[in-house]
């Protein structure tokens, strides 16, 4: 059960307008503008719920993820996921989920795959017959076989992003958050990584939340879509209400987000 | 305690991969170290009674020094943790349930001990090989030599220990680049990788010898060459301990306070 109650948090940005001049006017004085990243964020996702949180870029998606994960601390707010609170308790906390950050690696860039596997085996202290057992599975499902003995630097990015959820899933997450994982991949590796997110909610019980900007992985995946925009929750509800106009669903999230003016 | 060995081990196996960057680095070494010789020999054929250690004394102490190079040497920090800071990669550190002090230090002491592993035993034998004032001495006696093994070890942990206090430090800045060029660079001149601490001036060299930077490679090689013994060694191995106190104490509690008010920064 994760919670997020009224959740804030705002950064302080350096601005200045371009050129020389201006860079060494700035070099004294300097201009903050603080930008509210997130402002009263709260929701509540149950146990086994997947759940879609789209909103158009800097919407605050990945604050959000953060925060939940434990690795920033808000300005404001109360969060709790299972009864603990994430920046508070981030160690205890953190072996209970799983992350993938679509757009960074957890992978050793130089060793084979296998390694970094091993690493994360001690780091979570799996044991051993539960480690085989999960990862003789997940070999099977995400088809890893090969790819455990390669080096990370000479995968493909298809093959290295199933390396990467096959990692965050080592240690049996109650709760995974993705965070575009399917950036970048191609049509089959899409669809093998969709197919294996929904069969790991569906036989494990996983509680996924997803942000994405691909529509497609929302109508494959989700039942229940989180809209952010400006950092506020715009829109809580199911898939259905996206589908209103019947038309194409990428037409639609784009004219919702005109239509919030965001 | 067993994730952060597991750790260690990670990067000691992935610095052991490097065999190239290994063999460049022994040529190197070795041949800086015949230059250093050189250069110190003409000083010392000029006048000899004015140096504070005999010739053999400092071409052992240079040996050591090039050997053990990545063990002291200040400016090998890694750029991978630089790089993990200030492009966000360190998020999924954070998403580990373990501390990230001890895994830095951990994972900072692997780097140090798997390059110099490399690199260390052919520089020593050839070292051994050489005839007589340019080779390498044997030690004095086993207590030296036990001495030596010590501060070595605490000497390593010190220089561990202020690079990780750096790396933590950079979890404030948004790029590592100016305080990594400051911090190496004052950390070779104090700690007698430039020129050995001896060779500095009197009052200049008690001042030094307080300091951390001389806890760190010059002790176990002014230990080996004889130019540090009995009553003097024990201080140096006792400030060592002090100094890695009082750095692993700075880098904890700025790790702490990075812990409360860090941004990932990227997306």
């Amino acid at each position: 059960m994760i919670q997020m109650e009224d959740i804030s948090k705002s950064y302080k940005v350096a601005k200045r307008n371009g050129g020389f001049k201006e860079a060494c006017r700035t070099l004294f004085r300097r201009e903050y503008e603080t930008i509210r990243a997130l402002d009263h964020i709260s929701f509540t996702i149950k146990d086994g719920e997947m759940v879609g949180y789209i909103g158009p870029n800097g919407a605050g998606k990945s604050s959000t993820i953060k925060i939940l994960s434990g690795i920033l601390t808000p300005d404001s707010g109360t969060c709790l996921v299972d009864g603990r609170i994430p920046w508070k308790d981030r160690v205890n906390h953190v072996r209970h989920i799983g992350v993938v950050f679509g757009q960074r690696t957890q992978l050793w860039w130089d060793v084979p795959v296998a390694d970094s596997y091993e690493l994360l085996k001690d780091i979570y202290s799996i044991s051993k017959d539960t480690y085989r057992h999960n990862l003789e599975e997940l070999t099977e499902l995400l088809n890893l076989g090969e790819l455990l003995k390669t080096p990370a630097r000479q995968l493909s990015l298809g093959q290295r992003m199933r390396c990467e959820i096959g990692a965050s899933l080592l240690h049996e997450p109650k709760i995974l958050f993705l965070d575009e994982p399917t950036i970048g991949l191609d049509a089959v590796s899409k669809l093998a990584v969709r197919e294996f997110i929904l069969r790991q909610n569906r036989e494990h019980g996983t509680t996924v939340i997803l942000t994405t900007h691909d529509m497609q992985d929302i109508e494959a995946l989700t039942n229940r879509v989180i809209l952010i925009g400006k950092g506020r929750v715009l829109m809580d509800g199911g898939l259905d209400q996206l589908h209103r106009g019947g038309a194409n669903i990428d037409e639609t999230v784009a004219e919702l987000y005109r239509s919030y003016d965001i | 305690m067993k994730k952060y060995f597991s750790f260690f081990s990670l990067r000691f196996v992935m610095g052991l991969q490097y065999r190239a960057a290994a063999w460049a680095g022994v040529a190197t070494q070795f041949v800086w170290g015949g230059m250093m010789i050189a250069m110190y020999q003409a000083f010392y054929q000029t006048e000899p009674e004015q140096f504070p250690m005999t010739f053999e004394a400092t071409v052992s102490y240079i040996w050591f020094q090039q050997a053990f190079l990545a063990l002291f040497a200040a400016w090998m920090l890694e750029a991978e943790i630089f790089e993990s800071i200030k492009d966000g990669n360190i998020a999924y550190e954070l998403c580990r349930p373990m501390k990230i002090y001890p895994m830095l230090f951990a994972r900072a002491a692997a780097m140090r001990i798997s390059r110099a592993a490399l690199r260390c035993l052919p520089i020593l034998l050839f070292a051994a090989l050489l005839p007589a004032p340019y080779g390498l001495r044997a030690p004095e006696d086993l207590v030296t030599f036990g001495l030596f093994l010590t501060t070595m070890v605490l000497g390593l942990l010190v220089t561990v220990a202020f690079g990780t206090l750096i790396y933590t430090v950079t979890f404030f800045t948004i790029s590592p680049e100016g305080l990594r060029l400051v911090a190496t660079t004052v950390m070779d001149f104090f700690n007698g990788a430039v020129i050995p601490l001896p060779f500095f001036p009197d009052k200049m060299k008690q001042v030094l010898e307080l300091l951390p930077f001389a806890a760190m490679g010059n002790v176990p090689l002014r230990i080996y060459s004889g130019d540090l013994a009995g009553k003097a060694a024990l201080k140096a191995a006792g400030l060592q301990v002090l100094w890695l106190f009082i750095l692993t104490c700075c880098g904890l509690a700025v790790m702490a306070r990075a812990e409360k008010k860090m941004t990932v920064q990227g997306g």
